[in-house]
């Protein structure tokens, strides 16, 4: 085909209909953003052809191809714009940027193939707005596009109409560049490390510099962007293996002394997070913190598999991407253990929706926009996967406006020792999945770094468009492969690509690779932008040459591309050739060795733990208190809230072993505790549990209780459906800020140092672990911007008859209700203090954890084994108040709760570890307490039949509200 | 004796094969998932099937709408071959996202004289939730008998069941095409109700049948409810007529 004979063909789909659901819920948006002189959004979808058409091709792809004759009208060419029926019609047109995934696109080029359709080369998409507001000016249509229409990371606008883009083939490849390293001074190796992004120190580019010389010659690009990535805070963990000196030891108390022997942790990670699960040693722990997973046997013939990874500095910056490319990643990892993805779990931490945009930093994008793209991302990289997503939070807080935090969690099953994890000499590098652009680049050093207002700009090459129908074939290749023994080794490509992946494989052993072989998105690319890319969608492999055949086949199968670049070696050297020309040639015990350990400075903060202030939980007493707004305020507190407008939108139920849901009862909107499923393929009547513990505003007053805190909240949360307290394996994600303060580092400290001794205490091993520190934002008024400290801790349990699993929702008027643990509340940082929007949220302390709370999970499993349990639910947020009105909500049933004594404010609302209430049938009531012998618990009342919720405290009615006023709060409907 | 060969599609963003290939072993089927590729490579004669599903999934990504992309496979590549299954009488049944890609194909409704789609919820978005849905059709052979409602989950954002002209409702409704409808409250119909009717469809319509009735498309997923702890209210004691009823009339039918 003649280049000059190439057209863009333009098409233009509208709706039929008057109204359309998309277009209401933009203009939703809009108003919500502020635009609220805007009446009406109308949206319809671009798409852009290149190519050679004949006027019956372009009928043919408009009506059967891009759009639906039932309910969509299309315009092929050049649409007028501008006025419509007299009243003023602003035209927004959005279209991607050159080189993100487009999906779609894709789809359009090999649809019309299978249509016979010839003459097309390349597509691409858009959208287009008309927006009707008599009062808005250019000005504030560039604001409007900026907000909600476009995101400059991914998308241009036009005022108008505008030009699709493709790739551009222009720029030249190939090219190496050698960077001078030998005899720099230290001035001139930082402004190497700032130059490219590296993220390095000092001490880290000497050590370089020092290799180099041993090697009597400088670097190429792609050699140093190897080391920065290899090296990267992200893939290496430098800060929780650095030797931590603490700079107030000397003014310690002696309790924190012995904590802390000499004043000098070596390794937190070893020295908390991986010495418990030493101690503990617990059998059923088949693999913890050397997969790309953490690994449990599950019920004799499978093993299960759980990983949580963070995605926070692309989320911030495009949030949709982000959170997307955030579950694809952590899906990898699962299918990286050679396991088959069975659950998806999400924590979500976003700045307050109601923001004013006064108070919102440069550069940073609203937070109502982060959380809208975040949850669409989660949604359909899940949904289009086929994974179910079933446990998770959403929390606001300030502190999260800048930095987001997004949890994405996966959870795999595999058969026993079917996992194979050691490549041998004369193995293919094998890749397979999506192409490789220049997507992703440097994203392993990038978030490791703080943000500024620039990062969007300068970085946005580092975030992407996921493609989950790639990686669900990418799921059924391996799985496959798996059975048939086909490989000898496999790991995900994530954070710096090819680099990451073939080094971290071929680290005990050497590799050759060609990098022309790696298969382009299009052409142009340099070799180190080739290894350094992070294009989603890929995994590599090590297969023996004899199953090649076979593997390709399953891979044609599935329209799952491969490719083979290489072979492992013996040489304990990583080759990388370019058109076979040497572009990389690295020493793999320097990679993967020599870097140097960091030293860091910790101040250990004192005043936690023993915070002043009032807090009526230390002997005060409340007056005038209203308990009834009290606890409405409570029920509609943004943290507390029903979540089903999220919940909802993810598909729980693919796969068809969620049997305790995400939200349960009477009607189905009950907030469950955690996720009971059954996995197909399962053995047995075997299930399992999973659950989370996260609380940031804890963190914000003491990180050692916030840690032990949330570690037991997420016990809790399993033991309340049913899981085997003797069998549940934690996850550890820190999210931290700058670690290089000392402060930040103290916190840090305390955090790992109560995940080992809470571990301890339940003997509850962890099994997998990441960290995410530098969450901090420098804005433009030159202020840091820090995130909360934020440990999110997810428990993966077992349960051996899944006919046990408890729900949270109320079951039958005449049961009684009890409290089991050691009732011992705190106010300090507590949701009653936040809701009323109080001064003094943060006085007081954190509530501890007391020692009993092991002993009362065996008690009340033992229970639940017996069948004594109707209904059971944790106080976490809220305390006992918002447990118990959330289970009438659950069972749309009432109760009678009667206080047992203390101060009445503090006994409803102040929140306490290690606590849970629980419904017992009345001819029960004498065998459950028998359970308890020697444990905290007391008969708090009883469930009513007719809907009246009711606290009192000595004869003193306190509360008295009907169900359906509980429900209206927890819903938020007015 | 040998079980009934079921054949299960499954194209590129298929998810719910092995969802639809349990509750088709549990009827007493010999459930078979073959990806299209395979079915155009290699000599799969449809003939040995005697049934076939249409899983749910997100065939293609849903890009261009959902389930537009596998109609085409089924129109380009194997238009004999389902005509073939159809017109033999034979149990077929599309799921989710197989519904869709049968009414795109023009497999479902079946008829000249009406013109179907299903298109965005009325909602704005994707939702998943459990419904109630009445049978209400003698005509398809996969409800046929079936008195009590079924319950089960729906998993979309593209399920409201549309007619370009509303009127030709009542011609489906005389044929006995429409299988089953959302229910609400007090056993009668959701009458658009939302969230009973969860996604607006016209006549609260879950699943339609052709004017033969052995091929069967809904949104609802029957596969999701095939054993009574996957029922969201099963701690408090609730059942609900099983999705697995379904496949059971399906298989009953050969």
């Amino acid at each position: 085909m003649l280049q000059d004979a190439l057209r863009v063909y333009r098409f233009t789909v509208r709706p039929r209909s008057a109204t359309d659901p998309r277009s209401d819920a933009c203009l939703a948006d809009a108003h919500a953003l502020g635009f609220t002189g805007i009446q009406s959004i109308a949206v319809q979808d671009l798409y852009f052809i290149e190519g050679q058409l004949t006027p019956e091709d372009q009928k043919a792809l408009a009506e059967r191809l891009l759009s639906d004759p039932v309910t969509q009208a299309v315009q092929i060419g050049a649409v007028a714009d501008g006025a419509q029926a007299g009243r003023q019609v602003w035209v927004v047109e959005t279209a991607l940027r050159a080189g993100v995934t487009d999906p779609v696109a894709e789809q359009i080029v090999r649809a019309a193939r299978v249509m016979h359709i010839q003459g097309v080369r390349r597509a691409s998409t858009g959208q287009r707005f008309l927006i009707h507001c008599p009062t808005l000016d250019e000005e504030g249509l560039h604001l409007l596009a900026k907000r909600l229409l476009a995101n400059p990371v991914t998308q241009r606008y036009e005022l108008g109409s505008i030009e699709p883009s493709f790739p551009s083939e222009a720029e030249a490849s190939a090219r190496v560049d050698r960077l001078r390293i030998c005899g720099c001074d230290d001035e001139a190796l930082l402004a190497l490390s700032q130059e490219r992004r590296a993220a390095l120190d000092l001490t880290e580019m000497r050590a370089i510099q020092r290799y180099c010389e041993a090697e009597g010659r400088d670097l190429t690009d792609i050699e140093f962007e190897m080391i920065a990535q290899t090296w990267s805070e992200h893939c290496v963990h430098k800060t929780f293996k650095a030797r931590v000196e603490i700079e107030n030891y000397a003014d310690l108390p002696a309790q924190f002394k012995g904590a802390y022997p000499g004043g000098v942790v070596d390794n937190l990670m070893r020295t908390f997070l991986k010495a418990a699960t030493d101690r503990i040693a617990a059998p059923w722990v088949r693999s913890a913190f050397v997969d790309n997973a953490g690994i449990v046997a599950f019920d004799g013939a499978n093993e299960i598999s759980f990983k949580v990874e963070t995605h926070n500095h692309p989320s911030a910056i495009e949030p949709f991407g982000g959170a997307n490319t955030g579950v694809g990643g952590v899906i990898r990892d699962v299918l990286g253990v050679s396991a088959r993805p069975i659950a998806a779990t999400d924590v979500l931490c976003f700045g307050p929706q109601e923001l004013p945009f006064e108070r919102l930093p440069e550069g940073v994008l609203h937070p109502r926009r982060i959380f809208s793209g975040v949850v669409a991302g989660v949604q359909d990289y899940g949904n289009k996967i086929g994974i179910p997503t079933v446990n998770g939070a959403v929390l606001f807080d300030e502190g999260f406006t800048s930095n987001p935090l997004v949890y994405c969690g996966c959870v795999g099953i595999a058969p026993l020792n079917l996992h194979r994890r050691t490549p041998h000499p004369g193995d293919r590098v094998v890749v397979i999945g999506g192409r490789t652009g220049r997507d992703g680049l440097r994203g392993a050093t990038f978030s490791s770094m703080t943000m500024d207002a620039q990062t969007g700009e300068v970085s946005g090459a580092s975030v992407q468009i996921g493609a989950p129908i790639t990686e669900k074939g990418l799921i059924e290749v391996v799985v496959r492969a798996r059975d048939e023994g086909l490989y000898s080794a496999i790991t995900d490509c994530g954070a710096g690509g090819l680099s990451s992946a073939v080094g971290e494989m071929s680290s005990s052993l050497g590799a050759k690779v060609e990098l022309s072989d790696v298969r382009l998105k299009y052409p142009g690319l340099a070799p180190w932008e080739i290894w350094l890319s992070e294009a989603q969608e890929r995994m590599v492999l090590a297969i023996p040459p004899k199953n090649m055949a076979r593997f390709a086949e399953i891979c044609s199968v599935f329209d799952v591309e491969l490719t083979d670049i290489g072979e492992f070696t013996a040489g304990g050297r990583l080759v990388v050739t370019y058109s076979g020309k040497a572009v990389l040639d690295l020493d793999n015990r320097f990679l993967h060795h020599g870097i140097p350990q960091r030293n860091l400075k910790a101040r250990i903060p004192l005043a936690a733990g023993h915070c002043p202030g009032e807090d009526c939980c230390r002997g005060g007493y409340t007056e005038n208190v209203d308990y009834t707004a009290g606890l409405l305020a409570l029920l509609s507190h943004p943290n507390i809230a029903s979540k089903a407008g999220v919940v909802r939108i993810y598909d729980h139920e693919v796969q068809g072993g969620t049997l305790i849901k995400p939200l349960t009862g009477a009607e189905d909107d009950g907030p469950s505790d955690a996720a009971v499923l059954r996995p197909l393929g399962a053995v047995g009547p075997h299930a399992i549990v999973l659950s989370n513990g996260v609380n940031p505003e804890y963190g914000k007053l003491d990180a050692y209780r916030m840690a032990a805190s949330v570690i037991d909240e997420a016990l809790r949360n399993a033991v309340a459906v049913g899981a085997d307290p003797a069998r549940i394996s934690l996850l550890d994600n820190f999210c931290w800020g700058d670690p290089t303060r000392p402060e930040t580092m103290g916190s840090l400290l305390e955090a790992a140092r109560a995940c080992y001794e809470t571990a301890l205490l339940f003997g509850a091993p962890f099994i997998s672990g990441k960290d995410s520190l530098n969450n901090e934002y420098l804005a433009a008024d030159g202020l840091r911007h820090s995130i909360p400290p934020t440990l999110v801790v997810s428990a993966l349990g077992v349960m051996d008859d899944l006919s046990k699993a408890v729900s949270m929702d109320l079951k039958q008027a005449g049961d009684a209700l009890y409290l089991v643990g050691r009732h011992d509340p705190r106010l300090g940082a507590s949701h009653y203090r936040l809701a009323g929007g109080a001064q003094e949220a943060y006085d007081g302390e954190v509530p501890p954890l007391d020692a009993s709370a092991p002993a009362v999970y065996r008690a009340l499993h033992a229970a639940i084994q017996k069948g004594l349990v109707r209904a059971c639910h944790d106080l976490s947020e809220g305390g006992l108040g918002v447990a118990a009105a959330e289970m009438c909500i659950g069972g749309r049933l009432g109760a009678e709760i009667e206080l047992a004594g203390g101060e009445p404010l503090c006994a409803l609302f102040g929140e306490t570890n290690g606590c849970l209430l629980a419904e017992v049938r009345p001819e029960h009531e004498a065998a459950f307490e028998a359970a308890f012998e020697g444990l905290s618990f007391q008969r708090l009342g009883h469930v009513r039949g007719d809907e009246e919720f009711r606290v009192s405290m000595n004869g003193r009615g306190l509360i008295d509200l009907p169900v359906a006023a509980l429900v209206r709060a927890w819903k938020r409907e007015g | 004796m040998h079980k009934p060969r079921v054949l299960i599609l499954h194209a590129t963003g298929t998810n719910r094969d092995l969802d639809a290939a349990q509750a088709v072993e549990l009827a007493g089927g010999q459930a078979e998932i073959r990806h299209v590729n395979q079915l155009r490579s290699e000599r799969t004669r449809w003939e040995d099937f005697q049934m076939l599903v249409v899983p749910g999934g997100f065939s293609y990504a849903d890009a261009l709408g959902a389930g537009k992309l596998m109609a085409l496979d089924l129109t380009s590549y194997f238009a004999e071959e389902v005509n073939a299954f159809v017109d033999a009488g034979k149990p077929v049944i599309g799921i989710c996202n197989g519904f869709q890609a049968l009414v795109k194909a023009g497999v479902l409704p079946g008829r000249s004289d009406v013109q179907a789609t299903l298109t965005f919820n009325q909602s704005g978005h994707f939702e998943c939730r459990w419904v109630r849905l009445l049978p209400r059709s003698e005509t398809c052979l996969w409800t046929r008998g079936l008195t009590e409602p079924v319950d089960c989950p729906v998993a979309h954002g593209e399920g409201r069941f549309t007619l370009a002209d509303a009127a030709r409702l009542a011609a489906l409704l005389a044929a006995g095409q429409v299988a089953l409808v959302y229910a609400g409250p007090g056993g009668r119909a959701a009458e658009g109700v939302y969230p009973h009717n969860p996604n607006g469809s016209i006549g609260d319509i879950a699943g339609v049948c052709n004017p033969q009735g052995n091929v069967l498309g809904l949104m609802p997923h029957p596969e999701d409810h095939i054993l009574p702890h996957q029922h969201p209210r099963w701690t408090r004691g609730a059942g609900g007529c099983l999705g697995l009823k379904l496949f059971q009339n399906g298989m009953k039918a050969l």
